[in-house]
C-alpha cells in the first residue's frame, strides 16, 4: 500500500512504499538527504553562534589583560650589574622584572649598554647572543634579531624583542622598565 | 486578506544556507580581528584593543540576530 502523507513533514521512501518493506539500512536510518542537509546546516549555523561568542570573549580577555597590566603600575627598579662586571663587547644574563623573566645585558664598546628580554617573539624560545655579529639568534626556528634595535632580521619572528630601559647611577646599571616596540 | 503560505523545506534549506554563508563570513572577520589584535597588543600597540572588541561584538550581535531568525524558522 502506498503512503499518502506530506513529504514536507515526514520522511518517505523513494518508492513511497511501506517502511516495513524497505531494506534494513533504510529502516535503520530513515532520514532522506534533503532533511539531513537542512538539519545539518541549521545545527552547524547554531554552533557557529557559540564560536562567535568565543571570539568576543577572546577580544575582551585581551582588553582586560591590558587594563590589568596598566593597573600593575610601573616596573621595579633593579640593579643588574656593576659597570666593571661586564667587559667591552660582552654580555651578562639577568632576570627582569621577575625571576621567571630572562633578559640579557650587552655592552658595546666602553659606555654603550643595551638590554633585551630574551624570549623570542615567535614562540618564546630563549634567544642567544652573538656579539661579534651584533645579532641575537633563536635556535628553535632560526630567527635572527638585530642586537642594537631588537628588530627581527630573518626567520619567522615579526615583532622586535622587548627592550629593557636602563639607568646608570653610582657605577651600577639599573633596569627601570620594559619598552615594547612596534611590529 | 492575504494568508502567508508556510515555507517549504526546500525554501527553508535555501534560507539556512544563505544565513550560513553570512555567518561564516562574519566568523572569519572575527578570527582575523582576534589575531590582528593579539599581534598588535603583544607588539605594544594598545590603541586597537577597544575598537576591535567593539567590532567583534557588532559581528556577534549580527550573528545573534540571524540565529534568532533561524530559531523562529523552526
Amino acid at each position: 500500500m502506498a503512503l499518502d502523507i506530506d513529504p514536507e513533514l515526514h520522511t518517505i521512501p523513494p518508492d513511497r512504499g511501506e517502511m516495513a518493506d524497505q531494506p534494513k539500512w533504510r529502516r535503520d536510518f530513515p532520514i532522506d538527504s534533503a532533511q539531513d542537509a537542512f538539519v545539518a546546516r541549521r545545527d552547524f549555523t547554531k554552533f557557529l553562534g557559540l564560536t562567535s561568542l568565543a571570539f568576543v570573549v577572546g577580544q575582551f580577555w585581551i582588553a582586560l589583560q591590558n587594563v590589568w597590566r596598566k593597573r600593575r603600575g610601573s616596573l621595579p627598579l633593579i640593579a643588574i650589574a656593576h659597570l666593571n662586571d661586564i667587559p667591552s663587547n660582552s654580555f651578562r644574563p639577568f632576570y627582569y622584572p621577575t625571576p621567571e623573566d630572562p633578559a640579557i645585558l650587552v655592552r658595546f664598546g666602553t659606555d654603550e649598554f643595551l638590554a633585551f628580554c630574551t624570549e623570542c617573539t615567535h614562540l618564546q624560545c630563549p634567544v642567544l647572543p652573538d656579539v661579534d655579529k651584533g645579532q641575537f639568534h633563536c635556535p628553535c626556528h632560526a630567527g635572527v634579531f638585530d642586537m642594537r634595535s631588537g628588530r627581527p632580521l630573518a626567520g619567522p619572528p615579526r615583532r622586535p624583542l622587548a627592550r629593557i630601559s636602563l639607568k646608570t647611577q653610582n657605577s651600577f646599571i639599573y633596569a627601570t622598565g620594559i619598552e615594547r616596540g612596534e611590529s | 486578506m492575504s494568508v502567508r503560505r508556510p515555507l517549504s523545506r526546500h525554501e527553508r534549506t535555501i534560507i539556512v544556507s544563505g544565513i550560513l554563508c553570512i555567518v561564516l563570513t562574519l566568523i572569519v572577520m572575527q578570527l582575523w580581528l582576534l589575531t590582528a589584535t593579539m599581534n598588535a597588543w603583544l607588539a605594544g600597540d594598545e590603541t586597537i584593543i577597544w575598537p576591535a572588541a567593539a567590532a567583534s561584538s557588532t559581528c556577534f550581535l549580527l550573528i545573534a540576530g540571524l540565529l534568532a531568525y533561524l530559531f523562529r524558522l523552526d
